[in-house]
């Protein structure tokens, strides 16, 4: 890879990009306005708030119903966007993407309907010690009501999951390996690649949590082989209420509907009722329609961006906003997987992560502190948490800069 | 004591801390300020640091306990949190040594004038808003102990 890398070398203007973000360009508390929450919500660029409103000024009606103009139009605007998205993450047909209100409720779905198909009591799931409580409160909830249980995969100092730990927690109890693509706590990317391998190789199948890795990657779902795929349209640039659950055909032919309603039937009597086919059958009720179509308009301009120059000029700023915050001293990097995306993570001193977020908000600075819904991994750290700054593209060195510049503050303000 | 005159003295107290927070003209003086109250807060034993009197919905732990003496009410309490401590030494610094009555009808809108705004939203976690209401929770129930003679509560 090494001697292709100044080949391949794209060019990316961030202050072009930046232009295209207007929540970016704002002072708080008089300040200008660095943005490092991008793990928490991603801003928006202009061309997907344009989107949403220019469906809501003109192509609004349901969809999917009507036989008139409107709802003709609406309805191709959205299941268009479906297409987009598909292609996309080049999910192999539109049918196999859900529309959901974001991760949460993709990984609910499969809990709901995959899980209460699939795993029965003494049956085991594997999870990791630093998944989102999205991905671990749906599986204890199946674990309370089927008798099956957790396994945990533990992970190591750097925070890189214990592959060799991971290996032997799969056995033919194991119906479903459940994990993080990205670390929002810690950065961590994870094998990906070998952890679907391996787990297939015993017949497991292996959703993903995608949340954090969209927003810094672009992901080819056939090519990792995964069997879902979950993750949120806010945290990649589009907007809040809409995200995907990506899955095999198998799958989704052979798991029960997920919630009963409108738009999810082909026909209802009091005797009974069937289905509607892919994806319909699990997407019931009238849906976030100005979501999907915001989030087509995402990733077109994702796709027209180049993810990978993107990703390139984003690891460039996250490694130099590391040294520089380890120049501050006295600093205590929690997350130094061998790969990260997006996310630094860590403790200034002993100062409460409380108290280092209030001063660099008042600074003009947006991170996260506290546990970031990972209170498990916290309590395996022994922290209370941390001071999270994570990164998007749009961000640049001088926001590094300004970063480091209040942790000094901070740094003095508590004789840390 | 007349509770017009208690009123004037939780007023009193409260204009003295705007006019101390007053004095600085930037917001890092007045968090200065702020963290160096917290060192003066009378500290809760630790034996009462437990889910009894911590204040719920916070990000740093916060405790705070009351207990009654002559029919005043008195507050101590802690955080692992400098601002959060300084925050609750605000409150307990007003309102320490008052009548039940008088801290349960306390407006604190003093909070508002010593510009630390940010930290008044209901939504904050970490808010005044959540510390305000236990504090007067807490005066509520000892204000029908203190009239039976009793001394501490919990
Ligand atoms: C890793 C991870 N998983 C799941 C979620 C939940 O995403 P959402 O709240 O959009 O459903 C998040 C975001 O908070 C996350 O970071």
């Amino acid at each position: 890879m090494a001697e292709t890398l100044t080949a391949t070398r794209a060019v990316f203007d961030v202050e072009k990009v930046r232009a295209d973000f207007p929540a970016l360009h704002q002072e708080v508390y008089g300040q200008p306005l660095v943005y490092l929450d991008n793990a928490a919500s991603a801003q928006k660029p202009q061309a997907v708030i344009d989107r949403v409103r220019r469906y809501y000024e003109r192509e609004h009606s349901n969809v999917h119903r009507g036989v008139h103009y409107l709802s003709q139009q609406a309805t191709d605007a959205y299941e268009g966007a479906r297409a987009r998205i598909a292609k996309y993450i080049n999910a192999p047909d539109a049918r196999q993407v859900v529309y959901t209100r974001g991760t949460t409720d993709a990984i609910n779905l499969v809990a709901a309907t995959f899980g209460r198909a699939n795993v029965r009591a003494g049956d085991e799931i594997v999870l990791s010690t630093m998944e989102h409580h999205s991905n671990i409160v749906p599986w204890q909830m199946l674990c309370e009501a089927t008798g099956a249980r957790l396994r945990i995969i533990p992970i190591d100092a750097h925070g890189d999951i214990a592959y060799g730990a991971f290996l032997s927690l799969l056995s033919e109890r194991t119906k479903l390996v459940a994990l993080c693509h990205v670390s929002n706590a810690l950065g961590t990317v994870n094998p990906v690649a070998d952890v679907i391998a391996d787990a297939h190789a015993r017949g497991t199948p292996v959703l993903l949590d995608g949340a954090q890795a969209l927003p810094h990657m672009q992901v080819d779902v056939q090519a990792l082989d995964v069997d879902f795929y979950c993750f949120s349209g806010h945290k990649m640039y589009g907007p809040t209420g809409i995200g995907c659950l990506y899955a095999k055909e198998e799958h989704l032919e052979a798991m029960p509907p997920y919630q009963g309603g409108g738009d999810m039937i082909e026909t209802v009597s009091f005797k009974g009722t069937t289905f509607n086919t892919l994806p319909y059958k699990f997407e019931a009720g009238t849906p976030n329609i100005a979501g999907g179509v915001g989030l087509g308009a995402t990733v077109d301009y994702l796709r027209a961006l180049d993810m990978r120059a993107a990703a390139q000029h984003e690891a460039e700023v996250v490694n130099y906003a590391t040294e520089r915050l380890l120049d501050v001293g006295n600093i205590r990097l929690v997350g130094t997987a061998a790969e990260k995306a997006g996310v630094i993570s860590f403790l200034v001193g002993d100062v409460h992560p409380y108290d280092a977020g209030t001063i660099l908000d008042r600074l003009g600075i947006a991170v996260r502190t506290g546990h970031h819904c990972t209170q498990p991994l916290m309590q395996h750290l022994g922290l209370p948490g941390t001071v999270r700054a994570s990164f998007a593209f749009y961000n640049t060195r001088e926001d590094a800069d300004r970063l480091v510049e209040g942790v000094r503050k901070v740094k003095k303000m508590f004789g840390a | 004591m007349n509770p017009l005159e208690t009123q004037a003295t939780i007023d009193q107290r409260a204009a003295e801390l705007v006019e101390n927070f007053a004095f600085f003209d930037d917001w890092m003086g007045r968090y200065e300020y702020l963290i160096e109250l917290g060192q003066s807060l009378p500290l809760i034993e630790d034996e009462y640091k437990s889910d009894a009197f911590k204040i719920k919905g916070c990000q740093s732990q916060v405790w705070v306990r009351a207990e009654a003496r002559e029919g005043l009410v008195y507050y101590k309490g802690d955080s692992d949190a400098m601002i959060t401590k300084g925050l609750v030494a605000l409150l307990v610094h007003v309102l320490s040594g008052q009548p039940p009555e008088a801290v349960a009808a306390a407006p604190l809108d003093f909070l508002d004038d010593i510009g630390l705004k940010e930290h008044l939203s209901p939504t904050r976690k970490n808010g005044l808003a959540g510390m305000v209401k236990q504090m007067k929770r807490f005066a509520l129930a000892l204000s029908g102990v203190a009239q039976n003679g009793a001394t501490t509560s919990n």
